[in-house]
């Protein structure tokens, strides 16, 4: 037993470095569904980016022999009206669908976090004109407000993530400036003023640093949610153009065939269904593990 | 005086307004927090500031630092006017004077090593070069009596005496010639407190920093003071030194909060005779007229509620406002 050896001299005692975020990362790891949220995010990522090695269909490539199927061996999911290959759509349709929950947060972020942060940290007449202008953004009808981003921007892809971010950051901006102004107050802000520091260096050391964990958690659940928005968007018809799959453009589609092939809403619903609960599961592991009050 | 003050304070008042109504903030009302502080601090020697709670010591502490930009009245550093300063010029002078605080789990940034905290006035003020950045950390961290191999450590990880051994350590970190030490051991346990105090005796026996101690207990503040000043209200009551003021205070505030202080001799103690005074501390929303003190001073006399005393030298280095000593009275209203 190597506990039986000398005691060795107290300054060579090392012990494992506890960064913030692999203390974080140590929590999460414990935490059962987070992780299997984690991983279905990447097992349908990576299904998504290598589509074409999974399946020999083309998302688009019909074949009007083989129409409405259910699952055989050659199309284990099926088959829709026009012969397409239900499985090729879905794994093309993931593309869609995470890059809408992915590109929505970035510019959510891009707009959200440092509007807040500005509004928390400088406070006073800019805070009221910022926050009254995210009032009036929130009190706007979502849905209403991305039909005209979409009809004045047109149809492309990015359209759609920038239509449902911009109707998306008012809530990180809102939390951003809630965190920013619970911290101001702390004494450590307060210190790095004393120590000669601009707004700007405690803004970007100290309060953004800060206010991140609560932010990354709200992200991960705002991911489904814009998922979900393309999904709605895709169904009134106003979503990515067809060909182009995207889950909810499927459970559109095959809304109208329930009754013929009901696999053609099931297994988008399903996809939809598993991926957002993927995501919430994460989220709230995050939550947990970036709470600092539990750090052992 | 003169050559040898760090900080000299005259006339400062800080009013906070209250407001109220969503759009238009009406002025309803001022916090007159401190009205007409006057005081100066001596290169390397300490000045306890002691009151009650809410009396506005803390903000004295504030203001000197500008941390509030005071309503009226001076402070000069160095002999220059921090209140007619602008921000950045501000941040020139503020490495020279440093503030220690209450509570140092709150003041330490819990994402930052105990090293990114000590070294972190150095990187604000650009001198975080090099492998002698690295080693001046260590040296503070030695001054302070923690151990280089704790440099890595977040503050969750260090005891209470500790996080406050690093709030020194940080408030040393550019070689400053006055801190304010906001109640700094009012938070520790009492042994820590001992070890904290000593460590900051020993540092300005060593650097001649000077220091304006502020907290509320008087026997914190007659082990480290030089000479103690007695606020009261947001107005300064007595400034003596400290064997003058211990032994024989003048103002009757003074005397009471003396007279509470336990004496650890018990046949001594059996003989003490608290004086208790009447009723709260007033608002400083609404001050009693004259002298502030009077709704409660055992000591007050006819013309206590309608004249404001003034603080004036009653002997050598010794400074009350009462108007039982002569000096007091204002010169409108001889008495």
């Amino acid at each position: 037993m190597t506990e039986a050896a000398a005691p060795a001299p107290v300054a060579t005692v090392t012990r494992p470095r506890h960064t913030l975020w692999g203390d974080a990362w140590t929590r999460l790891r414990r935490n059962r569904l987070a992780i299997a949220g984690g991983s279905v995010i990447i097992v349908v990522a990576l299904a998504a980016i290598f589509s074409p090695l999974i399946t020999p269909y083309g998302f688009a490539d019909q074949d009007l022999n083989s129409i409405m199927l259910g699952p055989t061996l050659a199309h284990p999911l099926g088959t829709d009206e026009l012969g397409r290959d239900v499985l090729a759509r879905l794994l093309y349709g993931a593309r869609t669908s995470l890059a809408v929950g992915v590109f929505t947060q970035i510019i959510v972020v891009l707009i959200g976090l440092p509007l807040g942060a500005i509004a928390g940290a400088v406070g006073g007449r800019l805070d009221n004109m910022l926050m009254r202008f995210v009032d009036v953004m929130y009190a706007f009808p979502d849905i209403l407000l991305i039909i005209l981003l979409r009809a004045v921007f047109g149809g492309s892809i990015f359209m759609i993530f920038l239509a449902i971010g911009l109707v998306a950051w008012v809530n990180i901006a809102r939390l951003t400036r809630g965190q920013v102004m619970s911290l101001k107050g702390r004494d450590f802000i307060t210190a790095a003023r004393v120590m000669g520091g601009s707004q700007r260096y405690v803004m970007l050391r100290h309060l953004v640093p800060n206010s991140l964990g609560p932010i990354i958690v709200v992200l991960t659940f705002n991911v489904p949610r814009a998922i979900f928005a393309e999904a709605a968007l895709s169904y009134i018809g106003i979503g990515v153009r067809p060909p182009t799959p995207s889950w909810g453009a499927m459970i559109r589609d095959g809304y109208d065939l329930i009754f013929a092939n009901s696999n053609l809403v099931l297994f988008p619903a399903l996809s939809v269904g598993v991926l957002m609960l993927a995501f919430t599961f994460l989220g709230d592991g995050l939550r947990d593990a970036l709470d600092p009050r539990l750090r052992r | 005086m003169g050559e040898d003050v760090v900080v000299r304070v005259a006339g400062l008042a800080m009013h906070f307004p209250i407001t109220s109504g969503l759009f238009l903030q009406r002025k309803i009302g001022l916090v007159k927090a401190v009205d007409g502080v006057s005081f100066a601090v001596r290169k390397g020697e300490t000045l306890g500031l002691v009151g009650e709670s809410g009396c506005g010591k803390t903000t004295v502490g504030k203001c000197v630092l500008q941390l509030y930009r005071p309503t009226s009245g001076s402070v000069f550093f160095e002999g220059q006017d921090l209140c007619r300063m602008s921000e950045g010029q501000l941040r020139q002078v503020r490495p020279r004077m440093q503030l220690i605080f209450q509570d140092p789990g709150e003041s330490l940034d819990p994402r930052f090593t105990a090293a990114d905290i000590v070294g972190e006035p150095m990187w604000i003020q650009g001198k975080a070069q090099g492998p002698a950045y690295r080693e001046r950390i260590a040296e503070l961290l030695s001054i302070v009596g923690l151990a280089p191999y704790m440099a890595d450590r977040y503050p969750h990880e260090f005891s209470g005496g500790q996080r406050q051994r690093l709030g020194v350590a940080r408030a040393l970190a550019l070689e400053p010639t006055f801190i304010v030490c906001d109640e700094p051991v009012s938070a520790l346990d009492v042994s820590i407190q001992a070890q904290i105090i000593n460590l900051l005796d020993d540092l300005q026996q060593k650097y001649g920093i000077a220091y304006l101690f502020i907290a509320h207990d008087l026997s914190v503040v007659r082990h480290l003071s030089d000479r103690v000043a007695v606020m009261y209200l947001g107005k300064i009551a007595e400034i003596a030194g400290r064997d003058a003021l211990y032994q024989e205070p003048l103002h009757p505030y003074t005397q009471a909060l003396l007279s509470a202080v336990p004496i650890p001799d018990p046949a001594v103690e059996a003989k003490r005779v608290p004086i208790i005074l009447k009723g709260e501390v007033p608002s400083p929303i609404n001050p009693p007229s004259g002298c502030v003190f009077h709704p409660r001073c055992p000591k007050a006399f006819g013309p206590c509620p309608t004249v404001v005393p003034v603080l004036a030298d009653v002997s050598q280095d010794h400074q009350v406002s009462c108007l039982l000593y002569p000096p007091s009275w204002p010169p409108s209203a001889p008495p």
